[in-house]
């Protein structure tokens, strides 16, 4: 006699849950992530629809309010004026020059603390990597200020030399120089994560086989190391396109950021609708990039 | 029609942002005076320049009153407008507004009008300052004025060795690279004030009152100015470092600047060159949603004495509105009243073209001006 729901013995409510549970795991599943996606849908995703929804809006040319007449103004002034356009450039360009620096200066770190230093000297290399992140971000790029200013540390230094006063304070070689600087232990760490678990075996066969060093690197090391690198880079790329402080404390006339933008419009100008259409910017990029970052496999070292 | 459940769905949405869209029509806030100054809420929360709000006024104001002031010092008119609107208004009780920000404060419905007869210095003030126009609006005043002043040319002696005396200083390539201006849209005033003079087949009058074609003018001139520029500054302290660390030697400023500056014993000087100069006219002004109306009102009886306009005055660099605060001014620097031009106001008033808010229509009434979204657009495309 199969058996039916009608057979089943009656219980309590909590009973029957657990059995509904137990028959489709798909509804526990779901139960169990309803919170934390209620709540990312709530405030994170409801945030960024309401951010793009404003960008169809305006204010009032006088008094500044925000009126919600819906329009395409801001999306329009975006494309056709070539000063946003020549922002939104010149801050994926700084991005991307950040990113591989710090990809270059990362990788030979990385690989000497993975592979090359006992544990005591990698233990102290950690720590070295990590404390700048224990200081404010502000206080570190503050300092940098003082470095390149004209009387500064760097101008001291040189001078000591020698050699001829340096201007780059107040420039976009500074904005390269500092944003390098403060992002490059979030490019190490995903780099050294990856040529940790690069097999001792794999270096043997490379060997028994006949590469040398560089072939090795090339060939074995540089692939197994490239997801932390992706990994690596979605840091750098993402911070460096979302930054807005390091511009104002050590860019100068032309070191406009995104950013600088949207912080104007929202927080000076009060022109939010022009601000989210092009906070929507950056969130294209980023989206493009991860997608990308995804078929290069950098998400399984996340 | 039937309607699925997907159709319902889409229209009911449609509706919805319909619905939305009914333009919000802000106008000036009606009087509703309080009937005298009340006891102090014991908190006061003000906007106001950086130099606005020191320990040496501020203090025995918290002692007498029982209000605790907290300050926020904007940098420019704009964050003014922005931070009195934040959170829905109501963060911030007072705000020591430019002639630039007070229209758009007034109109926009952020600030309420204030009965002058309980700031029983008012009837002391300078006439010109009274009323004027950027803080009453048909006989009802939406601020009370506090202090003004020229935006001046200043320099390292030691490295700039012969005085300027133009604004074309600062447009000069000799100093490429050692300029700095405020980081502010208004900044095109002082390129139309500048141009005025030097290229009168433009036809600029009034330098906030640009035709597009000016405004373009104008625009071009501080974009070649951009290539001398070290750093445009944002907030006064900016500049001070830039003058202190030796990276600039030239730029517009407040007065406030050159005397910070000269009290940290770096050597500057600063003038109101032959072309004039653009300036600010500042006024108190009370939030709309004010939390704290009594301190706010007793904020601005102290603030219109005369010691406390003249201790403003003379740590600023500014006039007091208030011409009693001359003989306090002379107490604390000897000939600052004459200095500041408070024993003959009128006539230095007139040389000064005082902030206002650009608006599309021109004082003549025709529409050909440009507005302020116009200007905040051509100076981002200054800076770059």
């Amino acid at each position: 006699m199969p058996r039916t729901p009608s057979a089943v013995p009656r219980a309590g409510f909590a009973r029957r849950c657990s059995a509904a549970i137990w028959r489709r795991p798909a509804l526990g599943a779901g139960a169990l992530l309803a919170p934390p996606m209620g709540w990312f849908i709530g405030l994170y995703i409801a945030a960024l629809l309401v951010l793009f929804l404003s960008a169809f809006w305006r204010i009032n040319d006088f008094t500044g309010k925000m009126e919600r007449v819906w329009n395409l103004d801001n999306f329009r002034i975006l494309i056709e004026d070539a000063t946003y356009r020549a922002i939104a450039l010149r801050t994926v360009a700084i991005a991307a020059a950040v990113t591989v620096t710090d990809a270059v200066l990362a990788f030979p770190f990385a690989y000497f603390m993975a592979r090359i230093a006992t544990p005591r000297l990698r233990l102290f290399l950690f720590a070295m990597v990590l404390l700048p992140l224990w200081s404010s971000y502000l206080a570190r790029v503050y300092a940098w200020r003082l470095i390149f200013a004209h009387d500064g540390a760097l101008n001291w230094a040189l001078a000591e030399l020698g050699l001829p006063a340096l201007s780059i304070g107040y420039s976009n070689w500074a904005m390269w120089i500092v944003f390098s600087y403060i992002w490059l232990p979030f490019m190490i760490m995903p780099v050294y994560g990856a040529l940790e678990r690069i097999p001792n075996s794999l270096f043997e066969a490379s060997r028994d086989l006949g590469a040398r060093g560089l072939r090795t690197t090339w060939k074995v090391v540089i692939p197994m190391a490239m997801p932390g690198l992706v990994a690596g880079s979605i840091f750098t790329f993402s911070l460096t396109l979302g930054d807005y402080i390091t511009p104002v404390l050590v860019g100068g006339p032309g070191s406009t950021f995104i950013g600088n933008v949207v912080y104007a419009n929202v927080g000076i100008a009060n022109n939010i609708p022009f601000a989210a259409a092009f906070a929507t910017v950056p969130l294209v990029i980023m989206a493009l990039y991860l997608l990308e970052a995804r078929r290069l496999g950098a998400f399984k070292l996340l | 029609m039937k309607l699925d459940f997907r159709t319902t769905a889409i229209y009911t949405t449609v509706a919805t942002s319909l619905a939305l869209a009914l333009t919000v029509v802000a106008a000036p806030v009606q009087p509703n005076y309080p009937r005298a100054i009340g006891a102090g809420e014991g908190t006061l929360n003000i906007v106001a320049w950086e130099g606005y709000a020191q320990d040496d006024w501020v203090k025995p104001f918290e002692a007498q009153s029982g209000c605790k002031v907290q300050r926020k010092y904007a940098g420019s008119s704009d964050e003014m407008v922005a931070l009195m609107r934040q959170g829905g208004g109501g963060e911030y009780d007072l705000v020591s507004a430019s002639g630039d920000a007070s229209l758009r404060l007034i109109y926009g419905g952020d600030v309420q009008p204030i009965d002058v007869r309980l700031i029983p210095q008012w009837k002391d003030f300078v006439a010109e300052l009274k009323s004027p126009p950027y803080n009453t609006i048909n006989g009802i005043h939406y601020g009370i004025s506090y202090e003004w002043g020229p935006n001046v040319l200043i320099w390292n002696t030691t490295r700039v060795s012969v005085p300027p005396t133009s604004w074309a200083a600062i447009y000069d390539p000799q100093y490429k690279g050692k300029v700095t201006v405020p980081d502010n849209p208004i900044q095109i005033a002082d390129a139309a004030l500048y141009l005025s003079r030097h290229e009168p087949g433009l036809g600029i009058n009034d330098p906030y009152e640009l035709t597009p074609e000016q405004l373009r003018a104008a625009a071009a001139l501080l974009k070649k100015q951009r290539a001398l520029i070290k750093k445009y500054w944002a907030l006064a302290s900016d500049e001070i470092e830039l003058f202190k660390n030796g990276d600039v030697v030239i730029g517009a400023a407040w007065p406030y600047q050159t005397n910070t500056l000269k009290a940290a014993k770096v050597p500057v000087a600063d003038t109101v060159p032959e072309e004039g100069a653009t300036g600010w006219a500042d006024s108190w002004m009370l939030s709309s949603k004010s939390k704290h109306p009594n301190c706010a009102y007793q904020w601005m009886r102290y603030v219109s004495t005369p010691k406390v306009q003249a201790q403003q005055a003379v740590y600023f660099g500014e006039t007091p509105a208030n011409p009693k605060a001359c003989k306090f001014m002379n107490e604390i620097e000897t000939g600052s009243c004459e200095k500041y031009h408070l024993n003959a106001p009128a006539s230095y008033y007139q040389k000064i073209k005082f902030w206002k808010t650009p608006r599309r229509q021109c004082s003549d009434g025709s529409r050909n001006c440009t507005s302020y979204s116009d200007w905040q657009r051509a100076w981002q495309g200054v800076k770059g």
